[in-house]
Formats: C-alpha cells, sequence, structure tokens
C-alpha cells in the first residue's frame, strides 16, 4: 500500500477565533475508502475542503500541511500555487456535493458541465469529449446518455442529478474522489443505490474516497478506514471493521447508541384496536392543477389516492415514503389546510363521545377551534421560527390569537411549556438564533403545546437534525405524549426513526399507501416490495450486515416494474387488501 | 416551435393591454373639469371675439367632443366613424392639437424618433456601465474597487440630474468643445438627413445619455452586484471552482448567467422610467424629444397631444416588456420548459 494524501496537524480558523479544526491528522491509501465522521460543527466538512483548498474567504489554514502523492509527484496543496492548484481540481482530485439540486447550474445542459471537465484538463475536441462523458453517462447508469447529455438538471430527479454530479467527478479519471455527505439529501432507496455506485466505480477504476458522512449505517456500507470527528478534533481514527465493531472512544459510542435502528423482530405485533379514534381520514384523493400561463395547458397531478388512515386516542400512526409520495398532502389534508376531492372525508373527533368536527368542511368556528387542538411541528427548525421574535412572543402568539388566559398566565404557560421539553425559563428573553438547531426543535415543539392540543403533527420532526440530537428530540417526543395524553401524525421518510415511536405505519408510493400495520409486523414480514427495498436500503451499522441492492432495485423502481402481483397497469394501482389482521398490502388477489 | 407560439401569445397580450391602456389613458385625460375649447370659448366670449368662437365651435363638432364621453373614445380610436369617418389612432389619424393648431401628428413627428433614440441611447449606456461594474464590484467585493464603485453609483443615484446636466455642459463644453442644448445643431432642424446631421446627432447626444443614464446606471449596478453576490455563494459555484476552472471564466459562465435573469427582466421597467424621468432632463437640455410637447399639452388640457404622447410612452413600455420576456424565455431553460419542482 502506497500513501495517496497526508494530512498532518492541520489547523484551520475564522479571524482571531479558536480554531475550528484542531491538529486534524490523517492519511489515505491509494485506492482506499475512508470515511470521515461526525455531526454538524465537527470540522469534517472544512478538513475536505482544505483537500482543495475551495475553504470559505475568511477561513484561515493556520498550521499543518496537506501532501498529495500523485503520478506527477508529492506536493503540498496548502503551498501549491493557484494555478498549479487549478490543474489538480478536478482532473487528479475531484469532488462531490451534498445538495445535488444546488450543485449544479440551472441553466446549462448536463454536456456541456460534464465534458467541461475534460476541456479544462485534457485539451480534447469537441466529438472525443462527447464520446468520453457519453460513456462515463452510461457507467453511472443513465439509461439514455444521448438525452441526458442534452438534459438540464431541473429535468432530473434527485438521485439523478448526483449520479450526474459524480459522472462529472470521474470523468477525468482522479486518484481521489472527495464525496461531501453525498448522499443525506437523497432518499434512502436512492441512497443505497448511489453509495453502490461509487462503491462499483471504486472498484473499477482503483481511486481512492475520502467519504465525509454523519452516518455510521454509511460507514460500514463503505469505508475501509474510519476518522471520527468532534469539535475540530480527530476522537477516534482505525480500521473501519475495528472502530464499528469495538469503538474505543466515548464519542464514537455515543453516535453508535443514537444511530436510528430497524429493530430484528420476533414475532409480528398484534393489530391495533380503531375503537376510539382522533382522526380518520377516508378516501381522500387530492389533485392539483397546475397552471403554467396562458400559453401551457394545464396539468393536473393526483398527490395521493384513496388514502385511508385512522388515528387512534393516544396513539402514533406514522406515514413513510420518499419526496414525491404524497405523505405530506396527506398531512394537510388531516390539518385542514389542503380540501380533499369532493368525496374524500376527514373527521376528528377531540373526546371519545362528541360527534366528530369534518375537518374537510368545517364552519369558521369549528376551524378555530380545531386549530387549537390540532399542532404541527415542522421539519426546518431554522425557518419555522422568525429571527426578530424573543422566545416569549413566539410562545404566547398562539395563546393571544385565541384570547386564551391574561398576559401573566400566557407566560406562566410559555415558561412551564419550556419546562416540559427541557429548557430553562430563563430562556424565554432570547432571540432563536442563540440556540442549536435541537434546543430550536424543542421550542417549536413547545410552541405547540401552548394550546393545550389533542393531536399532534409532526412533519419530519428529526430530519434536519443531527443523529444524536435526533434521539433526544425522539425521547421528548415520547415523554410529552403520555403525560399530555397527545396523538400524533407523523410524517417521516425515514423508517428506522418510525421504527421507535410508530403503533403503526403506513408506507406510501406514488400516491398510494402500498402496505400499512404496526411496525413490528412491518419488519416480521413485509409484503411489500417497496417496503422490503425500505428495509433493505437502510444503512446498518455493522460491517456484516451490507445492504442488499439487489432487493433495493428490485422495490424502488417504478410501479410498473414491480412484480406482477404488485404492479400498477398504467395508472391504476391494485386494491388494499387485507393480508392478516391489522396489515394491508396493495396487491392482486 | 414552443417559443414561437409564446411569442404570438405574448404579442397578443400586449395588444389586450393596449386596449386598457387607451381606455385608462382617456377617462384620465378626460377627469378634469372642461377642456381646452370650452375654455378657450369661455375666454373668448369674456372678451368677446365672435370669430374665434365660431372657429372654436367648429372645432367642438369637427372632433366630436359635443359627443358623449363613450363615443369620443370610440371615434379617437377609430372603432367607429366621426364625423369625417374613421380618423382615429387605428388609422394613423391622431387628432388635433389646439394648443399649436395644427395636427399631433406633425407635432410630435420627428421627435417620437428623437425620443426613442434618446433613450435607446441611454438604456444602452446603462448595460454598458452597469454590466462590468457590477460583476467587478461583486467579485471584488468588500475591497476598494467595490467601495469606489459603489461610491460613484450613490453619487450618481444622488445627485440631481438638471445639477450633473449644467456641470456636463459646462465643463465638456470648456475641454471637448462638446455642444451645449438640443440634439443637433440649428442650421441641421428640418433638414433631409445627411452624414453631418447624424454626426450632429451624435456629438449633441453624449451629454444628455450620460445624464439620463447615470441614476440608472448606478441602481442597476448595485442590483447586478447583489444578484451576483447572491449567486456566487451557491453549491454550483463551489461545483465549478472543484472542476478546476479559472476565477474569471468561471464568473462569466455560471453566475453571472444566472445573475442576468433579473437584469434583462428590468429592461421593461427602464424604459418607462427613463422616457418619464427624461422628461424634465429634456425641458432643462432644449432636446427636441416629446417631453417638453407632453408637458404643455399636461397644462394646457390639450387633450390629443397628451393623450397620443401617453398612448406612445405606455406602447414603449409594453414592448420593452415584452422584449425582456421573450429574451428571458430565451435565455432561460426553466422557464422555457417550465420547472418539474412546482
Amino acid at each position: 500500500m502506497t500513501t495517496l494524501l497526508e494530512v498532518e496537524a492541520l489547523t484551520i480558523g475564522f479571524g482571531k477565533a479558536d480554531p475550528v479544526v484542531h491538529d486534524v491528522s490523517f492519511s489515505v491509501e491509494q485506492g482506499q475508502t475512508m470515511a470521515l465522521v461526525g455531526e454538524s460543527g465537527s470540522g469534517k466538512t472544512l478538513t475536505c475542503r482544505s483537500v482543495l483548498r475551495i475553504l470559505p474567504e475568511a477561513a484561515q489554514v493556520r498550521n499543518g500541511s496537506v501532501t498529495f502523492f500523485g503520478e506527477k509527484g508529492p506536493i503540498n496543496l496548502i503551498e501549491a500555487s493557484e494555478k498549479r492548484l487549478r490543474g489538480i481540481r478536478g482532473d487528479r482530485i475531484s469532488m462531490i456535493f451534498q445538495e445535488p439540486m444546488r450543485s449544479l447550474s440551472p441553466l446549462h445542459r448536463l454536456g456541456d458541465q460534464v465534458s467541461e471537465v475534460l476541456h479544462l484538463h485534457r485539451n480534447m475536441g469537441r466529438s472525443e469529449a462527447k464520446r468520453l462523458v457519453l460513456e462515463q453517462f452510461e457507467k453511472v447508469g443513465f439509461v439514455d446518455p444521448e438525452r441526458s447529455w442534452r438534459s438540464y438538471p431541473f429535468e432530473m430527479s434527485g438521485g439523478m442529478r448526483q449520479r450526474a454530479m459524480i459522472a462529472m467527478a470521474m470523468v477525468a479519471k482522479p486518484e481521489l474522489l472527495i464525496a461531501d455527505e453525498p448522499t443525506t439529501a437523497l432518499d434512502v432507496t436512492t441512497q443505497a443505490q448511489v453509495l453502490g455506485l461509487i462503491n462499483r466505480l471504486q472498484k473499477e477504476t482503483g481511486m481512492a474516497v475520502i467519504l465525509v458522512t454523519h452516518d455510521l449505517g454509511v460507514v460500514a456500507n463503505m469505508a475501509e478506514h474510519v476518522v471520527v470527528m468532534n469539535k475540530g478534533r480527530v476522537m477516534e481514527a482505525g480500521r473501519a471493521a475495528d472502530v464499528l465493531s469495538a469503538p474505543a472512544h466515548g464519542y464514537t459510542a455515543k453516535l453508535f447508541a443514537a444511530a436510528p435502528l430497524i429493530p430484528e423482530v420476533a414475532k409480528p405485533a398484534r393489530a391495533l384496536p380503531h375503537d376510539d379514534l382522533i382522526l380518520d381520514l377516508t378516501n381522500v384523493t387530492k389533485t392539483f392543477t397546475m397552471r403554467a400561463g396562458g400559453w401551457r395547458k394545464p396539468v393536473e397531478v393526483i398527490a395521493c389516492r384513496d388514502v385511508n388512515l385512522k388515528l387512534q386516542r393516544g396513539k402514533t400512526l406514522a406515514v413513510v415514503g420518499e419526496s414525491g409520495s404524497g405523505k405530506t398532502t396527506c398531512a394537510r389534508v388531516a390539518l385542514g389546510s389542503e380540501k380533499p376531492d369532493p368525496g374524500g372525508e376527514v373527521l376528528f373527533r377531540s373526546e371519545p363521545d362528541v360527534p366528530p368536527v369534518r375537518v374537510h368542511n368545517m364552519t369558521p368556528g369549528q376551524r378555530r377551534k380545531f386549530q387549537r387542538e390540532a399542532q404541527m411541528v415542522f421539519q426546518d427548525p431554522y425557518s419555522s421560527l422568525s429571527p426578530r421574535m424573543r422566545v416569549i412572543s413566539a410562545m404566547t402568539e398562539p395563546m393571544e390569537i385565541h384570547q386564551i388566559g391574561s398576559k401573566a398566565e400566557r407566560r406562566d404557560k410559555a415558561a412551564e411549556m419550556l419546562r416540559w421539553v427541557g429548557l430553562d425559563p430563563d430562556m424565554l428573553r432570547r432571540y432563536p438564533h442563540a440556540f442549536s438547531g435541537g434546543q430550536r426543535q424543542r421550542l417549536s415543539i413547545a410552541r405547540a403545546l401552548t394550546l393545550d392540543p389533542k393531536l399532534l403533527i409532526c412533519d419530519e420532526p428529526t430530519s434536519a437534525l443531527d443523529v444524536s440530537v435526533q434521539d433526544q428530540i425522539l425521547t421528548l417526543l415520547e415523554d410529552i405524549r403520555e403525560r399530555a395524553g397527545l396523538s400524533y401524525l407523523f410524517i417521516s421518510h425515514d423508517l428506522a426513526v418510525v421504527a421507535r415511536i410508530a403503533d403503526e405505519v403506513a408506507v406510501m408510493r406514488a400516491g398510494v399507501i402500498v402496505e400499512q400495520a404496526p411496525p413490528d409486523t412491518l419488519f416480521y414480514n413485509p409484503q411489500h416490495p417497496y417496503t422490503k427495498a425500505l428495509i433493505a436500503a437502510q444503512p446498518e451499522p455493522d460491517i456484516s450486515r451490507p445492504i442488499d441492492l439487489e432487493l433495493v432495485s428490485k422495490g424502488a423502481g417504478a410501479p410498473t416494474t414491480w412484480p406482477e402481483m404488485f404492479r400498477f397497469n398504467g395508472g391504476e394501482a391494485p386494491a388494499l387488501r387485507e393480508l392478516e389482521p391489522g396489515h394491508m398490502v396493495r396487491c392482486h388477489a | 416551435m414552443m417559443f414561437l407560439r409564446y411569442a404570438v401569445y405574448r404579442f397578443f397580450t400586449m395588444l389586450l393591454t393596449l386596449w386598457v391602456v387607451s381606455i385608462l389613458v382617456f377617462i384620465i385625460i378626460n377627469l378634469p373639469p372642461g377642456d381646452f375649447l370650452s375654455n378657450q370659448i369661455a375666454e373668448l366670449r369674456a372678451t368677446g371675439q365672435a370669430a374665434g368662437v365660431a372657429k372654436a365651435e367648429f372645432l367642438r363638432t369637427e372632433y366630436a367632443l359635443d359627443r358623449p364621453l363613450w363615443e369620443q373614445y370610440l371615434i379617437w380610436v377609430g372603432f367607429v366613424p366621426g364625423p369625417n369617418g374613421f380618423a382615429g389612432l387605428l388609422q394613423g389619424d391622431f387628432g388635433w392639437s389646439f394648443e399649436f393648431d395644427r395636427p399631433v401628428g406633425e407635432i410630435v413627428g420627428d421627435a417620437l424618433w428623437l425620443t426613442v433614440l434618446v433613450n435607446l441611447a441611454a438604456v444602452l449606456f446603462v448595460y454598458v456601465v452597469a454590466l462590468p461594474l457590477g460583476v467587478l464590484a461583486a467579485a471584488k467585493s468588500e475591497t476598494w474597487i467595490d467601495y469606489t464603485a459603489g461610491f460613484v453609483g450613490y453619487l450618481g443615484l444622488a445627485t440631481p440630474n438638471f445639477l450633473l446636466a449644467l456641470i456636463l455642459f459646462y465643463y465638456g463644453n470648456k475641454y471637448f468643445d462638446l455642444p451645449i442644448g438640443g440634439l443637433m445643431d440649428p442650421s441641421l432642424e428640418g433638414e433631409p438627413m445627411s452624414f453631418e446631421k447624424v454626426k450632429s446627432i451624435l456629438l449633441h447626444l453624449i451629454v444628455p445619455t450620460f445624464v439620463i443614464g447615470t441614476s440608472g446606471a448606478a441602481a442597476m449596478m448595485q442590483r447586478l452586484r447583489a444578484n451576483m453576490l447572491d449567486e456566487l455563494s451557491k453549491p454550483y459555484v463551489e461545483t465549478a471552482r472543484a472542476k478546476g476552472m479559472a476565477p474569471s471564466r468561471m464568473l462569466a459562465k455560471y453566475p453571472l448567467r444566472v445573475a442576468f435573469n433579473p437584469f434583462v427582466a428590468d429592461i421593461g421597467n427602464l424604459l418607462p422610467a427613463m422616457v418619464s424621468g427624461s422628461v424634465l432632463v429634456s425641458v432643462v437640455l432644449g432636446l427636441q424629444t416629446i417631453g417638453p410637447s407632453l408637458l404643455t399639452a399636461l397644462k394646457s388640457q390639450d387633450q390629443f397631444l397628451a393623450a397620443f404622447i401617453l398612448m406612445f410612452v405606455a406602447l414603449l413600455t409594453l414592448i420593452g416588456t415584452m422584449v425582456s420576456d421573450l429574451l428571458l424565455v430565451l435565455l432561460d431553460p426553466r422557464i422555457r420548459y417550465g420547472s418539474r419542482d412546482g
């Protein structure tokens, strides 16, 4: 083994402040995959960017060296001239980024953007470059490379864009690929496929990979070496097999404990009784008409179709699906902010024995009452709190709107709710920017609780958070559910998160529920190919249980490619059938 | 094909808008009580000039001012025949200016083209100045280049146009022998186009273009700088850097291309702002554009002249927005194909 990249005593800081990357050293061998693991703020991204020296302008490398032992001899990348470095970027060392949606220019065709690498570094003619790019497109799995060449990024899905990014990074056959959270923004089945692709390409070309990630499951599937970082320092480093089987450092162990898992289940769960429903969606279909100016024909899009969801009082019903599966539309319909198409019904019973409110058709008075009783927790804690409002105003505003209590009473309630979510009432005078992501999500939960709701709709409440924080928020949500007698409608794309909190799970794909059961039943006996794919795609932090790519690709494809029993014929989905009590699957009889 | 369909669609919506504008213009002009002729008749009666009254009365019937307002409108546009058959805007008859006692077409004639010329020159000036300065200020943000460009820009925004005009005339004449006032040498007025005339017009254009364009250029530069800065922090810029592109080439190919959209979209806003903004400047600089005529017409309720000029400005605006819309469709594939992200 020969060393390809050697990072020594790297220290990076902003201005006069303490360094944010402190004395970091590691090395990457030729042809090896090294994972740089850490949570947000650990300095992993700055570290990997310093290799190509594409750091934010204010960041300074204060100490240390990054030496690249490429074909053309060793070079210190920290001190190399800008011109020399440009020759290395994209050619010998290339990089892919976290957000495939935004990392490609929206106004240039893919072919143009990818072949540019060859024009920059290879001095190549047009047709020759095009031939190579088309070849690369084929390698990353584009069915029609010629068409992809002409496409704009916005015409493609997130997974396809990330494949295009990979093609761009690979087309010059680099010796080192730096992948900065390449799959964090993708759905779990897409993630599995993209990881599989990187793995395959690495084997074919023999390049080395630095994989930056927060997900130990991804590490287990990809890496031979691991460097765990926290607060700018290396906590632990070593062979992936060793670190993952016996983490030596407390921080690594903590990351392990927090990683959500799909449990091994010994037996299916009993069917959940549906005798006291707080929320009942019947035959909900939602069609959106998209109009794009008078010169295009309006397009009808069916966001969700024939959705039936029953939420038992005091329980948690989870709706799981990838982006575009219709899960958020279901939540909006349940909340009364979107009207279902005629024929659909949404009933809400605030108490077991009162007549239900018809959420799809409320009087203004009913709506006011319903809005108190059904509250929402949003995905992004950074944008769901106004940066210009003190915590106290954000917390008491809902009560002001509903004219509850006196000013002092509202204040007391706000303070009490802060204590419930584990924050100090002294924080009431502060502004949201003084809080971390996890604390902000606690604030949003506390705010939702100030109106004493009966139903909480959580829309991906932990997706924007670090794993360790996600763990805490889930625990908090569980506590509060017991304490306040709440019922949850929980929207998520992550089966492992749901495994923990839900009493019943509905898996959605292409606007319909494809399988529905209590989580234990679902994990013990998954029937639908898409559910199986979701379970298989979940990366486990266990090196002996790699992702089964075949299972993933079988279920994650278009509904018209599923095995015959589950296949959609044209636009028509088969009916949802009860397989065993409490276990529904969408299949032909 | 798609583009052609859109262009046709856009053209028809423009005509529709123009029609609505014509109604509004007509109503607004007729809002103040009385009209030019009734004012004149009252004045003539008071001074006992019977002959003048007869002529004014004749003009009243001739231009159908004695009919109900809606009928006047239809005749003015040329939808229905007036006392002399169809003679409205649609037929190319712009009406009579009572103030100047001549047909409107004759009065505005040359001024129309000079207006278009002055304003196009100003718009061109705005873009030529704002584009490099805005890009440079963004690329070198928070350096002396950025600060200087910003300072000069704000100076341009803050200086009153007429003051700028006077200063430029004085120094332009003193050091570069530039002509003062007007749009051509007085001896060439009314002459047919010749090389001499074109040269004279171009020389006379320098100062007005600068005066009318400065504030627009300053505002545009700041906007382009802000857009560029937004774009520079986007991940695709980082992707381009990671590819190994040189900064200048990267800047021109990626962020500028995106930041260009609002730049193009502004053509539509720029034109009317320039035309109305240049009215006063034209009066101060003695330019033979329609600006001064509009001012007189509005003061004396010379309704056909005022209405025609307003319609002309509206047409310029609408053409400006149409051009920028069409350019945007050509420039931005997201608009062309319709984003599937919803």
